[in-house]
This record gives structure tokens, C-alpha cells and sequence, in this order.
């Protein structure tokens, strides 16, 4: 049948596919050469042994004998990697054995064209992958840090180790003695409850405090709007260790104002000065965020809102409001985020009865690294990623009931 | 402003509702295992006795800096503060920690002792109301260190024989010491030597002979986490956490003794505080000082109790079960080479040859 093919997918030679399947071998033949004490040796064999198996695998086991070949190339790694590695190995062999049963047919059958334009020459092809490749690359620089910290939680020692039981999948090397240690340890949970007390009350107060600041100075008719936008959003600017000075003395003062002269206990004066801190160091957030949205906000609804005779307020809270939620909602997150793991400010101002969650992780790393740390760590990310979740469905949602698209 | 106002009220109520009906007391120390033991021994029944709470602030570090501040601010938020002899003479000289009498303000042993007596020597400073004698040591690797393992200090100088990193806290003190004794000085003219120039120039050029293997330590965590990970063969730390790493944690971890340089950690309480504060401060350090309560903390860690009739009353880890007696540092036979820490030459030469080392490892 003469049917003319648009797309590129066809053989290519073994000149092209070995060289290409060698230089990625030789890379898994590095890693695993490193580990094993020559790197040398493990990438000069890793080239040779892959380019060996593409030429096997492209010239016999092709066509209808693909399913074969791709079975048998991955019995024969793990089988190999098990025997020599043990569950170490046998995890390793796993990965690498599914990726090159699927990448040598993929290079070999030249299957890595099917979803480009057919137009394009092979450098663009190339640089096509590459990009693909960095962009995957920065991911992985931006989320290993975070996720190399979660099985080490799960130490059965208290040191952050991989233990040799933990390499080799051991149960009796994995524990949640770490967690169990969070919840019921005084010091961890008086600080947990710490930060769950400051957070949200900061949070609040920069809320109601910039989304008034951010519409008053969208004004366009208050004088010197600017260099009053420049002094409120200056807590962001200002390096916060100087921030964090000032505010204690400033804070000492008024502390000892309301504890002398009007006479509040001293715990409660105490919280009291870290949540306007941190209120001040949220309100930047806010200010900025609602400023953006209120960009797009059409002046004639707050005049049209005002000729059916609404009060300000009520135009306020019936019409401005739910248009500009968005922004005072992310602005709200900003502000709790900040709050929630700000340490500098908290460790002058703060005394101890108002540790909270980051001043305890701090100093426990400072002077015992505990395991437990890693434990609070993951917690919170997967708090985090739960709470963005729920933001963004509910905006999507929102999204949905006002007849948009979800962008 | 009528919101925030409200809500502001609403959380001083919830506040006060909340954790402050009983009296609190702010203990600041050195966190970790330390701490701890000082919870069990000290904190825990001082609170079932008196029925107050007592706040643990992991911030010993950084006290002298802390105090100025706190002083400085009119706002003396800490109640007691453990600090090493050195920082406790600095406050004490500055005003900023209250001069304690020891036979009218602590408990006197068992035996009617005025505790001036029991304290002894210890009491190097009228602020200072020791509590433990602790030492700076060296712990190895005995995986890592092959047939011979090491008995004398200069085996941290000896990288031929003892291949690999060693950590080293990050400052002059103790090494420079360690360095002249390697480098043949006798014990008794180690400080003598290091008051010259060339004497610290001696130092420094042993100490240059390791240089590129050397870790440098500033938190006493960083030494156990370095063995317990193999990326030391030998490093220095206080003894009690190398106790910890042996013995509660099972590490390949054994102790080097030899010019072990021993150190004292006790109590200040601060200027500034009103009268009932200061009243509790002292009655707490009254109970927490008494000779039953200071060898009951040698249950928890491996450090001596400061004083004399504490001694006989040490006895065995409360988990463990093990006798603590010969993993103190005070124990004949781990004490057979030994330093006290020269308070007064270090008064004098500190900021001197703290520059010099700085200027040091910037090379």
C-alpha cells in the first residue's frame, strides 16, 4: 500500500542508535560503578554493555519479537542486579531496567519523533529533548532537598543517617518513633500549639489591616500614596534581622506598658507582641496582592452601587469585596505562611512560653539533631500541599459556579 | 479598628483562659540530652513540689549576648540560666547575674556541710552556683581506626597511622592546648608557652599539620551526628554526648580520655527581675543544687555532680542500668592525664588569640 507517511518514525541506523544508547549506559554505568568504588570502570562497562544490548536488542529482538526482547532485557537486569546488590540492587535494577527497555526501542525505533512536526531538522529535535530534560532537571534540584528528608524520618536512630538497615529496606531500621515523639513530647507540642495561636490571629490582622491599606491607596486621589506604599510594604524589604532588633526594643517597651501600667499577665503580653510583629511583617503581602487585583476592579460598579443609595460599607462588603477575594485570600495565605515559619523576629521578641514550631526546630537542630525535626518537617509539607489543595479547588470551584473556565 | 480591637481582647482572654493560671518560671540551658536530664532530675519533681511550670529556652549559647539585651531592653524575660564558668564570671563582672551567698542561699549536704565547703574550689565566681564538672574529650571511630586504636591525644595529629577527618570545635581553646602538648610541650609549661607569640605561633603550626582534615564543629550535636555517619574518624565534643552516642545510641564509638580538659556548668540567676521572681529563682536553685538532686542528674548523663557528697551518691543510668561512676569524667581511671580550663589565662589572652585563630583558618 503506497500511503505516504507524515510522521518520521522509522528504524534508524546502528550508527546513530548505539552511540546514543552507549553514552546513556555509561552514565548508569557510572552511578553504579561510583557506589561499587570505580566510577571509571562502571562507565567504560556501562557504554560497552548497553551498546551491545541495543545491537542485540534492535537487530534480532525487534519487530514482533519486541515484547520478548523488552521482557527478557528486564528479567536479565533485575536478576543480575538482585544477585549482586541484594534489595538495594534489586530496587536500582528496577528502575534502570524499565528505563532502558522502554528508551532503547524508543531511540532504536526512532519512536521519540511521533508527536513532533514532522518539518523538523534533528537539531531541533534535539534541543526539543534537551529542554525537556532541563526543565525535568530543575525540578528535581528544586524537590529532592524536600524529599530526601522524608524517609529519613523514619530512622530508627536518632541521627540523620541512611543506616545500612534502612539501604537495605530492613523494617527493623524504619520507625515512627520520631512522630510518636512530636505528639507527645511537651516541648514540640506546646510549640505546635504556639504557632497554631499566632498564625491565624497575625493572619487575620493583615488582612483586615492591608486590604484597607491596598483600597485606600488605589485611590488615586490621596496625596502621597506612594511614599506611604513604600513605608508599609518596607518590612519585606528591610533585612529582618534589623527589623527583628527594632521591634525588640519597641516591643519591650509597649510590653512593659501594658504589664505595668494596665496590668495583662505576662504570657499574654507576650503573645500579644509577636502577633503584631508578625502582623506587620504580613501586611506587605497582603497590600501587594489585593493592589494587583484591585488593577482589574471597574470603578463604576462602587458608583452604580452608590446611586441605588448603598452606603460605603455595604458597597464595601455587597460589591467590592467578593470581587477582590482572590487577591485578599492569597494575600491571607502569604501572610499565614510568613507567620507560620518566621524565626528571626520570633526568637527577639518572643520568650520562651511563646516558642513556636520554627524556633523549636531551630534550636533542636542547633543543639541535637534529632530526627524529630525531619518528622515535623514532613508534616508540615504535606499540610502545606493539603491546604494549597483545598485553595485552589475551592477557587476552581468558585470559578465554576461564576460560569468561568477554570484557568 | 473596632474589629481588631475585639479580636485582639477575644485572644488576651483566650490567653489568660488558656495557660496561664499557673505560675511559670523560664529555664534557659543547652538542649538536647542535657536538658533532658536536667527535666528528670531537677525540673520534674521541683514541679510536682512546688506547682509551678517550668518553660525550657534552648538558648545557653547565646546568654551573655541575650542578657545585655534583655538588660538593655528593661525586659529580663529568663529566670534561671545555665551557663559554662566563663560566661557566669563575664556576667557576673558586668552586673547582669546576682551574687549568690552560698552557705545562707543553698542547701547545705546531708551531713550539715555548709555547702561553701562541699562546692569547694568550684565556686570560681560569687554569681556561679556550680552544678556539674564536665569535660571536652575525644571520641573515635573503632571501626575506622584499625588494629591500634588510639590512647594518647596526638593520635589526632597523627594522620599517617589514623587516615581520615577529625572535627574540632571552632575556636582556640582546647586545641591549641592539645596542639602544644603534641608538639612536645610539657603539661605543667603548656600555658606559659602559649602567653608568647611564638608560643602561639608553635600552636598554630601544629595545628596547621591537620588543617585540611579537619572539620570544625560550633554546635556539641555537630561531633556525635559527624561519627555516627562515618565522615569523621575522630572528633572532640563534651563527654556526656559521646556517652550518648555509646552507649544509648550504639554507636562504633569509644572514648580517648587522654588530655581530657575538664570544664564547669552551673546557674545564674539574673539582674532585673522583680522580688516574687527573683524569690522563686532562689528557691528552685536551693532545691535543684541539694546534694541528692545534683547525683541524681548523673542518672541521666555522664557528668560529675560539683559537689563532694554528690560523689558517693552516683549510681546507675535510670534506663540503662548500667554504674555511671566509670564513664564520669572524674572517674581515676579516665582522669590519669587531665586539664582544669585556666579561666585566668584565658580571661586575659582570649580576644587576643581568638583573632589570631580566626585570622588562621581564614588562610
Amino acid at each position: 500500500m503506497a500511503t505516504f507517511k507524515l510522521t518520521h518514525v522509522e528504524r534508524k541506523p546502528m550508527s546513530f542508535t548505539m552511540p546514543v544508547i552507549a553514552v546513556t549506559g555509561s552514565i548508569a554505568g557510572f552511578l553504579v560503578g561510583t557506589a561499587n568504588g570505580s566510577g571509571l570502570i562502571g562507565f567504560l562497562a556501562g557504554a560497552a554493555i548497553a551498546a551491545a544490548v541495543a545491537f542485540v536488542c534492535i537487530s534480532f529482538l525487534s519487530d514482533g519479537m519486541e515484547k520478548l526482547g523488552r521482557w527478557g532485557l528486564f528479567a536479565v537486569l533485575v536478576a543480575i542486579g538482585t544477585v549482586m546488590g541484594g534489595a538495594l540492587g534489586f530496587v536500582v535494577s528496577v528502575l534502570f531496567g524499565a528505563f532502558f527497555q522502554w528508551f532503547i526501542y524508543w531511540i532504536g525505533e526512532g519512536r521519540y519523533r511521533t508527536k513532533l512536526a514532522p518539518y523538523l531538522t534533528p537539531g531541533q529535535v534535539l534541543w526539543h529533548f534537551s529542554f525537556k530534560f532541563i526543565c525535568g532537571s530543575i525540578f528535581v534540584f528544586l524537590i529532592t532537598p524536600i524529599l530526601v528528608v522524608m524517609p529519613l524520618s523514619f530512622n530508627a536512630e536518632d541521627f540523620f543517617t541512611f543506616t545500612e538497615g534502612m539501604l537495605r529496606f530492613d523494617p527493623e531500621a524504619y520507625s515512627l518513633k520520631h512522630y510518636r515523639d512530636f505528639f507527645t513530647n511537651n516541648e514540640w507540642q506546646r510549640s505546635f500549639k504556639n504557632s497554631l495561636i499566632i498564625a491565624p490571629i497575625a493572619t487575620v490582622i493583615s488582612v483586615t489591616l492591608g486590604t484597607l491599606a491596598a483600597i485606600g491607596l488605589s485611590q488615586s486621589h490621596v496625596p502621597g500614596r506612594r511614599a506611604i506604599m513604600a513605608v508599609l510594604i518596607s518590612p519585606m524589604i528591610v533585612p529582618l534581622i534589623i527589623s527583628a532588633t527594632g521591634m525588640f526594643f519597641f516591643y519591650s517597651d509597649i510590653g512593659r506598658f501594658l504589664e505595668g501600667t494596665i496590668g495583662i499577665d505576662k504570657t499574654t503580653v507576650g503573645y500579644i507582641k509577636v502577633i503584631l510583629a508578625h502582623a506587620v511583617l504580613g501586611i506587605p503581602f497582603v497590600i501587594i496582592t489585593v493592589t494587583a487585583t484591585l488593577v482589574g476592579f471597574d470603578r463604576s460598579l462602587t458608583r452604580a452601587a452608590a446611586n441605588m443609595g448603598a452606603g460605603p460599607v455595604t458597597t464595601f462588603f455587597r460589591v467590592q469585596m467578593p470581587l477582590i477575594l482572590p487577591g485578599v485570600i492569597s494575600g491571607g495565605l502569604f501572610a499565614f505562611i510568613t507567620s507560620f515559619d518566621e524565626v528571626v523576629v520570633v526568637l527577639f521578641v518572643g520568650s520562651a512560653s511563646q516558642k513556636t514550631l520554627p524556633w523549636q526546630m531551630f534550636t533542636g537542630l542547633r543543639e541535637q539533631i534529632s530526627p524529630t525535626i525531619l518528622a515535623v518537617a514532613t508534616i508540615l509539607v504535606v499540610m502545606s500541599i493539603l491546604l494549597l489543595l483545598t485553595v485552589e479547588l475551592l477557587r476552581r470551584r468558585s470559578e465554576r459556579l461564576r460560569g468561568m473556565s477554570p484557568a | 479598628m473596632k474589629m481588631t480591637k475585639t479580636l485582639l481582647a477575644s485572644t488576651a482572654m483566650a490567653a489568660i483562659a488558656g495557660g496561664a493560671m499557673a505560675q511559670e518560671m523560664t529555664i534557659v540551658s543547652w538542649g538536647g540530652a542535657y536538658t533532658k536530664s536536667q527535666q528528670r532530675a531537677y525540673h520534674e519533681p521541683y514541679m510536682e513540689k512546688s506547682g509551678v511550670t517550668i518553660i525550657n529556652d534552648d538558648s545557653a549559647a547565646e546568654a551573655v549576648a541575650k542578657l545585655r539585651a534583655m538588660n538593655e531592653a528593661g525586659n529580663v524575660t529568663w529566670d534561671v540560666v545555665d551557663v559554662v564558668a566563663a560566661d557566669a564570671i563575664r556576667l557576673c563582672d558586668e552586673g547582669l547575674a546576682m551574687e549568690i551567698d552560698p552557705d545562707s542561699q543553698l542547701a547545705a549536704a546531708p551531713d550539715g556541710t555548709p555547702a561553701s565547703e562541699d562546692f569547694g574550689d568550684l565556686l570560681v565566681s560569687p554569681c556561679f552556683i556550680p552544678q556539674i564538672v564536665y569535660s571536652t574529650t575525644f571520641g573515635y571511630r573503632t571501626d575506622m581506626v584499625g588494629g591500634t586504636p588510639p590512647t594518647d591525644v596526638c593520635a589526632v595529629f597523627d594522620t599517617e597511622t589514623y587516615p581520615g577527618k577529625r572535627s574540632l570545635e571552632k575556636r582556640p581553646i582546647n586545641n591549641m592546648e592539645w596542639a602544644l602538648i603534641c608538639d612536645g610541650v610539657a603539661f605543667e609549661e603548656v600555658y606559659d608557652v602559649l602567653e608568647t607569640e611564638e608560643g602561639q605561633n608553635q600552636a598554630l603550626a601544629k595545628l596547621d599539620t591537620i588543617k585540611d582534615d579537619v572539620i570544625w564543629w560550633s554546635a556539641g550535636a555537630d561531633t556525635p551526628q559527624l561519627l555516627a555517619d562515618g565522615e569523621v574518624v575522630m572528633g572532640s565534643t563534651y563527654n556526656g554526648r559521646l556517652f550518648s552516642v555509646i552507649e544509648e545510641q550504639d554507636q562504633p564509638v569509644a572514648m580517648l580520655w587522654d588530655a581530657q580538659v575538664f570544664d564547669l556548668d552551673g546557674w545564674i540567676i539574673p539582674t532585673g527581675l522583680s522580688e516574687e521572681r527573683t524569690q522563686a529563682a532562689l528557691d528552685y536553685v536551693f532545691f535543684a543544687t541539694d546534694t541528692q538532686r545534683l547525683a541524681d542528674q548523673a542518672k541521666y548523663i555522664s557528668y560529675g555532680p560539683a559537689r563532694a557528697s554528690s560523689a558517693p551518691l552516683v549510681g546507675k543510668h535510670a534506663d540503662l542500668g548500667i554504674e555511671m561512676s566509670p564513664h564520669m569524667p572524674t572517674d581515676p581511671e579516665n582522669a590519669k592525664r587531665t586539664f582544669l580550663y585556666n579561666y585566668e589565662f584565658w580571661a586575659d589572652y582570649r580576644d587576643d588569640i581568638d583573632a589570631k585563630f580566626q585570622a588562621w583558618l581564614a588562610q
